[in-house]
């Protein structure tokens, strides 16, 4: 890959509208994607592991090339700090902020919807009294950040901005407004599908995750080189929230459920194990 | 602590959700007041933590967000509450910052002590960056107890030019420097943990 490239996709040109800028076609991306992907396919059939996380290393999304690391990750035993992880409470949480939409004076505009959903680890037990936080574009695309400079309007009404403890049974709940796609640098014409960026502690601090929620359907899904970096389908059909007409609310916002799973936990399985002996 | 061969690790019952790039969006959503003061600056045993972010190429990354997480200067883990709305007082062991537009980050911390008699103390570090599709995971150690540091397991089991991109330098004016690089011959090592799929 040309360091060119790399150099015309910083974000000190993100907003540029010239779609020169970016000269390397759909198209062509796309064929990278379907070629890394049919390679994939083609070692789980030779019996290699399925993939459940993005690759770090995914050509495909440019900003990826010079950003991951080339060594393979070193295996750690987790030790005192690494089990343990910070607290977060209602000192640090107001319960209202867990509703995007009432953040400022007036309503935000675009198809109110409610998110709700569990955290769970993967042995399936619920994460409780964790910290959820979310952040998303409006209804036409746009962030409030100073880097974004896309050419659609700002909502005075939205910051897209949440947070929310997890209850009892790990469950979650936002109300918020249903984000649109918005247009980036990485090639020319490329499109994000609509997400919700979600950020993640658990009870081991080597659970912490940071990830995005898509919505179903999307025809943006097999364009994007950042949800395809996850090659293997199950593991990206986990991003896909569910439509749910018993979360949708008569007269006031649709529903989508969405379940979150973190890695185990290193300490729950070290006490398991000692109490199996 | 005994510690458990990580081949004996029960597998999981469920596949965890694959983690995505931060983005460079996160705007209002992650930094906060004080984020990256654990302590306040007049504390007398602050310490400054700091250092750049890095490319394949040796570019600074100024889209790059930084958490960490240590035990307190007497090696106590402390579980308190009050990180998103510092009181000035309570140390909970955890921060966060957004690089600058020259990819430098500050912290404003004490200096961990050891969680145990002869561990080498260390500051837990995750970057998370634009271009990163998952976040990444590696350990600050602290330089002075070179005992600690040649028996510790993690350091032992890395060769000369690996272990020195784990161990911060002192600086003169008692800061600690750690530079990270995601990418190159100076490569931070970053770690993988026993339960994740």
């Amino acid at each position: 890959m040309s360091t060119q490239t790399t150099a015309n996709e910083t974000f000190n040109d993100s907003h540029v509208l010239d779609p020169a800028a970016t000269t390397v076609s759909q198209e062509s991306i796309s064929k990278e994607i379907t070629d890394i992907h049919a390679a994939y396919r083609q070692s789980v059939v030779d019996g290699k592991k399925a993939e459940t996380q993005p690759r770090i290393d995914f050509a495909p999304y440019r900003s990826s090339l010079l950003r991951h690391p080339t060594k393979n990750l070193h295996h750690a035993d987790p030790e005192t700090i690494e089990l343990h992880s910070p607290a977060f409470g209602e000192r640090d949480v107001h319960a209202l902020e867990s509703d995007l939409t009432i953040q400022h004076n007036g309503e935000p505009i675009g198809e109110r919807i409610v998110v709700t959903g569990r955290v769970l680890d993967g042995d399936g037990r619920p994460v409780a009294g964790q910290l959820v936080e979310i952040w998303q574009a409006n209804a036409a695309g746009r962030y409030i950040h100073k880097r974004d400079q896309h050419p659609a309007p700002i909502d005075p009404n939205f910051t897209g901005v949440g947070r929310a403890i997890t209850g009892p049974n790990g469950e979650y709940s936002f109300t918020t407004i249903k984000p649109a796609p918005y247009p980036w640098k990485n090639h020319h014409n490329a499109w994000r599908p609509a997400h919700i960026h979600f950020s993640l502690f658990g009870t081991d601090f080597t659970q912490r995750m940071i990830t995005q929620m898509y919505f179903p359907g999307d025809p943006l899904f097999p364009l994007d080189p950042i949800y395809q970096a996850i090659t293997d389908k199950d593991a990206r059909d986990r991003l896909v929230a569910t439509y749910d007409h018993s979360i949708t609310s008569h007269e006031w916002a649709t529903g989508y459920n969405w379940d979150i799973v973190l890695t185990g936990s290193n300490r729950t399985w070290m006490e398991d194990e000692e109490g199996d002996h | 602590m005994a510690q458990s061969p990580n081949t004996q690790a029960p597998a999981l019952k469920l596949a965890a959700t694959p983690g995505q790039t931060i983005g460079p969006f996160y705007g209002y959503a992650l930094p906060f007041e004080k984020d990256n003061e654990l302590v306040n600056q007049a504390h007398p045993a602050s310490v400054r933590l700091h250092g750049v972010v890095t490319d394949g190429a040796g570019t600074v990354i100024p889209d790059a967000l930084l958490e960490i997480w240590q035990a307190d200067e007497h090696g106590n883990i402390v579980s308190k509450d009050g990180s998103l709305v510092r009181d000035g007082y309570t140390f909970t062991g955890w921060g966060r910052t957004a690089v600058d537009n020259v990819g430098h980050y500050t912290f404003t911390t004490l200096n961990p002590g050891a969680t145990e008699a002869g561990k080498a103390p260390f500051i837990m570090l995750t970057v998370f960056a634009r271009g990163l599709l998952n976040r990444l995971f590696t350990r600050i150690y602290l330089p002075e107890d070179t005992a600690a540091l040649a028996s510790d397991p993690l350091l032992s089991s890395l060769d000369d030019a690996q272990r020195k991109t784990l161990i911060a330098t002192r600086e003169e004016d008692g800061s600690l420097r750690f530079d990270i690089s995601l990418q190159g011959e100076d490569e931070t090592v970053f770690l993988s943990y026993p339960r994740e799929s």
